[in-house]
């Protein structure tokens, strides 16, 4: 169970901020004016009639884009600990997270070399 | 947001107790609330002040006309797009076209959990501190995705990809940095008291503030990491989708991105979103970098001014809050002045400096700081 009390203000502020955009959407349902029309409900294009279907096809860049920080951000996350108590470990422990450090940036430099962080 | 020690004790006494949880617990929602009218009232000022220093930089006059000097502009703006009606697009998915300007709102609400204003004026000093901010922000890009997706618009569609690509770029490099002064740059804990709850693997906000207070103004942090704080500037820029990275809003190309079928409360949400988002980075820049509530003004004779804020009392606690205020609407000016000054960068341009420049220069600064503290132990 999820017993740290320190967290019981996060929660309660969860729920208050929460509050918010509902308060929001609450009020504007009883203040907005709703008159609904069939130009209105079509999608923005510039002034013209939509063309074609809403959803486009997913360009791979996007992944590869998402690929790579999943990959960076898994390397931060253990280089928190690494970092947090790094006056109480020693030279040794330096050299091992600097070489995990090296093959992960081998691994961006690969990504780099192979156009997974082109925009093209 | 006052909370005093002993307050904090009897709440916490009475949590594990139990029993008069029901009746106290009710305590909690003042601080609650007094941050949540510091937070409106931060983010009132700083729509005016944004329209009044782009006025200034275009030389002409800001509002002027919604109550003195225009200060009630933004909740004219407010109250309009509250009163403006709330079109949902015909076959867009109405749920994650709700949610998503919500998720955007509620991510960066929670992070100004752990900003301290002074000593004991943060609303929780968590042991993980920072990290929680950079954790919750993390959660915006679902909102702009949700908001692309649900629009029913190519454009906005594509406009939500975009941002979420954007704004996971930056995160590395702002985590990098953060994760470089969270170090524990003290040498010799072994002869400091140990206090009960203290804990080795600490990196609440409170410490690191307390960590910059030793030499006054040469003690910020800002000339520790001045890398890190190049790198966390523009890291935290790009992150609230300001200008000069704000191709998501791109007036000519995507029309508005994300936000182009939202109308009404819904695009005013956004628009909070976006300014509590700035105000939120440039607290944590004051936090991180710039001393928080320490006074620090280099080359005054007069040693008195130094311990000013550790006077106790309202006193000391006002002139802890005006500080942080004051070294935050700093940095405020300078991205404000950023964004009216700069031209905007394409996507290609800001991923390729995300990517390629800030990732291997936050992780050689990080590798820097750690080696350099190896060679000091």
């Amino acid at each position: 169970m999820f017993l740290l009390h320190e967290y019981d203000i996060f929660w309660a502020f969860l729920i208050i901020s929460s509050l918010v955009p509902i308060l929001a959407f609450w009020i504007s349902g009883v203040l907005a004016p709703v008159r609904e029309g069939p130009e209105k409900l079509s999608s923005y294009e510039s002034g013209i009639e939509p063309m074609g279907d809403a959803w486009l096809q997913f360009r791979i860049r996007y992944y590869m884009f998402a690929l790579v920080f999943v990959v960076f951000d898994v390397e931060t996350v253990f280089l928190y600990p690494w970092a947090m108590s790094f006056d109480v470990l020693g030279v040794s422990v330096f050299i091992e997270a600097f070489i995990f450090v090296l093959i992960l940036i081998g691994g961006s430099v690969y990504a780099w070399r192979k156009g997974a962080l082109e925009w093209s | 947001m006052i909370i005093d020690t002993t307050e904090v004790q009897t709440i916490n006494s009475f949590s594990t107790s139990g029993f008069f949880k029901e009746v106290y617990g009710l305590i909690w929602i003042i601080p609650i609330l007094t941050l949540i009218l510091e937070i409106t009232i931060g983010v009132l000022v700083l729509v005016w002040l944004e329209r009044e220093i782009s006025a200034a930089i275009q030389q002409r006059i800001g509002p002027e006309y919604a109550g003195p000097l225009g200060i009630l502009q933004a909740i004219a703006d407010g109250t309009k797009l509250l009163l403006k009606e709330d079109l949902l697009p015909s076959r867009g998915d109405i749920r994650l076209f709700s949610v998503g300007p919500s998720i955007a709102v509620i991510s960066v609400l929670l992070s100004y959990l752990v900003i301290p204003f002074g000593y004991r004026l943060v609303l929780a000093d968590l042991g993980i501190g920072v990290f929680l901010w950079i954790a919750i922000s993390s959660i915006a890009p679902i909102g702009l995705l949700m908001s692309g997706y649900g629009s029913n618009n190519k454009y906005s569609f594509s406009g939500g990809l975009r941002a979420a690509a954007q704004s996971i770029s930056y995160e590395i490099p702002l985590t990098l940095c953060v994760l470089s002064i969270s170090l524990r740059l003290e040498i010799g804990r072994n002869d400091q008291v140990v206090l009960p709850y203290d804990s080795d693997l600490d990196s609440s906000t409170v410490d690191i503030v307390e960590a910059q207070s030793k030499y006054g103004f040469w003690g910020w942090n800002l000339w520790r990491q001045p890398i890190g704080f190049l790198v966390f500037l523009i890291s935290s820029l790009a992150e609230c989708e300001r200008l000069p990275f704000d191709l998501p809003e791109a007036e000519e190309e995507l029309v508005a991105g994300y936000q182009t079928e939202y109308s009404g409360i819904k695009y005013a949400l956004f628009y909070l979103a976006s300014y509590l988002n700035l105000l939120v980075s440039s607290l944590f820049v004051t936090v991180l970098y710039l001393g928080g509530w320490n006074f620090s003004i280099p080359y005054i004779p007069i040693p008195e001014l130094f311990r000013i804020n550790q006077m106790a009392g309202i006193f000391g606690m006002t002139i802890d809050i005006f500080i942080t205020l004051a070294k935050a609407y700093l940095f405020l000016f300078i991205s404000i002045t950023t964004r009216w000054t700069l031209p905007r960068m394409r996507i290609d341009q800001l991923l390729n400096l995300g990517w390629k420049f800030l990732l291997p220069i936050s992780l050689g600064n990080l590798l820097l700081t750690t080696s350099s503290q190896l060679v000091s132990l």
